[in-house]
């Protein structure tokens, strides 16, 4: 009896997850995994094959396996360009108070920083600069945009 | 205690004859009020020969209704006060300041009656006021003051804090002016200049042109200086400015963005937050031997400090528990103790004048409040929730916090503002302050006429 109705509740909820999982995957249309954007969308290359920003979850400054692979591209392109300075511009969404999300923003771009240092790039050619909400590349209130706005951008500095 | 007092007033008042009683009119201001005291501001009486002189320097038909106006619009913004219509008032202004036919004014349901006398003298405005309790039948308070002409709107603002004074037993907040950022433009490149204006939205000055993004303006206890964040150059630092020279100033020789700035209760400090590598931490700056100290050393987000009015303690916001959250500690930096543990993120602590609560932003299920909590973190009360809004600060006497509201946007931005708004400790009476253009990061400065 007790193990039935155990039984019954954890069937509920794995019946619940796989409707919640089902409709994740349906609202994200490969555009956003988490809440971490996956989309090509507001994207700028700094040379082809290499994207210039890297996205974040919610109040996240962890890159993910794509932020990764993206700041190796940048890296390699760095290096074979060995006079270019970059600044990183970190950014936050607009769903934050905004003294915290400048020191948030501030951490996203050293995250992005530190590890195109750990491939090879001298922090000499890397300054950071941070704009908290100040200045989203998408003015919609709604979850997507917000995904595009958590972000770290390699702007070139010359 | 309190509430017994009232509602020994309130017998008071219903059941002996108004005339002979020795009560006078109290409001309390501890409490929502549904039953705002009905109030009759009468026009300030204005002699011929004066009123010609205002004509001519202010362009005002007549000064005296002009001044009763800012007095009655005070009056109603605190929700304590409801100012009767002028067209019911039975008697002139001439003969009710001299001595008011209280069963004129009993008539039409004032219980307090305010009149008085504007002249022209020696380049001068002069005016000189009464408050009046129509059921008691008596006077409360006569004052007169002087100042130069331009101030008219100044006058209505100190008369209406010495009647909030009289009958609330609390000092105002009136006389008293906002500093915030004008915001223009769209969604992704605002243009934001900083701005000062009364606290009644009028005398709007910009005092920057909005070439660079500048956020976070504070007053200092003088209300002479604000420090604030600004992007200038591209490198954003905490600035220093005099409003009335206009001289502006680095604060302090940082490798890294400063930013979250406040002064300290003597104005002797600027306390800040310092980020570098990826940590931001605490940090204050003495503004006469430029003496830098790091107050807080933690690898995680320490920002948003804000000072106890006697400068020992110091509120901020951290997220060292993984999360944004709350903390106190002593204003050398020891004895951290975290104080939120409701469900959510918390930011933005601002300490109250008097000492007693710290305001805050609290975010929890998409929604965005603003509360306050006792200093010990106990007592935690939300007092307005809506889709965005941050950034409370008190005004003078703690009865009233203001901060600022957007809206929604579609995906091209439309639909999108941001409002400066007031609410009551009580959590009632909230209203949208007036503003120019759109408007955020608003900081209520001390009361000027002190």
């Amino acid at each position: 009896m007790k193990l039935n109705k155990i039984l019954n509740k954890t069937l509920l909820i794995v019946f619940a997850a796989v409707l919640l999982s089902a409709c994740a995957t349906k609202k994200v249309t490969n555009q956003m995994q988490g809440d971490v954007y996956t989309g090509k969308e507001t994207i700028e290359y700094l040379a082809s094959g290499v994207p210039d920003r890297v996205f974040f979850a919610t109040n996240e400054s962890v890159l993910t396996t794509a932020s990764r692979e993206t700041l190796r591209k940048q890296a390699s392109w760095l290096r074979k360009n060995s006079k270019i300075s970059v600044v990183l511009e970190g950014h936050a969404d607009e769903r934050g108070t905004r003294e915290y999300n400048l020191a948030l923003g501030e951490r996203r771009a050293n995250a992005a920083k530190d590890y195109l240092m750990t491939y090879g790039i001298s922090g000499n050619r890397i300054s950071v600069i941070s704009y908290g909400k100040e200045r989203p590349v998408d003015s919609g209130s709604n979850p997507l945009a917000w995904s595009k706005n958590r972000r770290s951008v390699t702007v070139k500095a010359n | 205690m309190n509430k017994i007092r009232f509602f020994y007033i309130l017998i008071f008042l219903l059941f002996l004859n108004p005339k002979t009683s020795f009560g006078l009119i109290e409001v309390d201001i501890t409490r929502g009020n549904l039953n705002p005291l009905p109030i009759a501001v009468s026009p300030l009486f204005v002699e011929i020969k004066s009123i010609k002189a205002f004509q001519n320097l202010l362009k005002k038909k007549n000064v005296g209704e002009d001044i009763a106006t800012v007095v009655e619009k005070n009056l109603k913004s605190s929700g304590l006060f409801n100012p009767l219509k002028k067209e019911a008032f039975l008697q002139k202004p001439d003969i009710a300041h001299l001595k008011p036919r209280f069963e004129d004014w009993s008539l039409i349901k004032a219980q307090a009656l305010i009149t008085g006398e504007v002249k022209f003298e020696n380049e001068k405005l002069r005016v000189e006021f009464r408050l009046w309790d129509v059921l008691a039948g008596k006077e409360m308070m006569a004052l007169a003051f002087t100042t130069v002409p331009e101030n008219w709107r100044r006058v209505g603002h100190i008369i209406t804090d010495k009647v909030y004074q009289r009958l609330t037993g609390e000092k105002g907040y009136f006389d008293t002016r906002i500093i915030y950022v004008s915001e223009e433009g769209p969604k992704t490149n605002r243009v934001k200049k900083l701005a000062i204006m009364d606290q009644d939205g009028f005398n709007t000055k910009y005092l920057t042109l909005g070439n660079e993004l500048v956020l976070t303006p504070r007053f200092n206890p003088t209300n002479q200086m604000v420090t604030y964040l600004s992007y200038f150059k591209n490198l954003p630092r905490v600035y220093l400015l005099d409003i009335e020279t206009g001289v502006q100033e680095v604060v302090g020789d940082f490798p890294g963005m400063t930013f979250a700035p406040r002064f300290s209760p003597d104005g002797k400090k600027i306390i800040m937050s310092f980020a570098k590598d990826g940590n931001s931490d605490i940090y204050t700056m003495d503004l006469e031997n430029r003496i830098v100290e790091k107050i807080t050393n933690h690898p995680s987000i320490d920002t948003s400090p804000s000072f106890s009015p006697d400068g020992k303690y110091i509120c901020f916001n951290s997220d060292r528990s993984g999360y944004q959250q709350i903390y106190v500690m002593k204003s050398d930096g020891s004895k951290v103790k975290r104080i939120s543990f409701g469900k959510g993120l918390y930011g933005t602590p601002v300490w109250s004048p008097r000492g007693d609560l710290i305001a805050f932003t609290k975010l929890h299920k998409g929604k965005f409040y603003i509360g306050v909590m006792r200093v010990d973190g106990s007592g935690e009360r939300l007092l307005t929730e809506n889709y965005y809004q941050e950034a409370p600060s008190w005004s003078p006497n703690g009865r009233v916090l203001i901060f600022y509201r957007e809206t929604k946007s579609d995906s091209e931005g439309r639909g999108f503002s941001a409002k400066l708004w007031s609410i009551d400790l009580t959590g009632y009476n909230e209203r949208l302050v007036d503003t120019e253009t759109d408007a955020s990061d608003p900081s209520w400065s001390s009361l000027l006429s002190e």
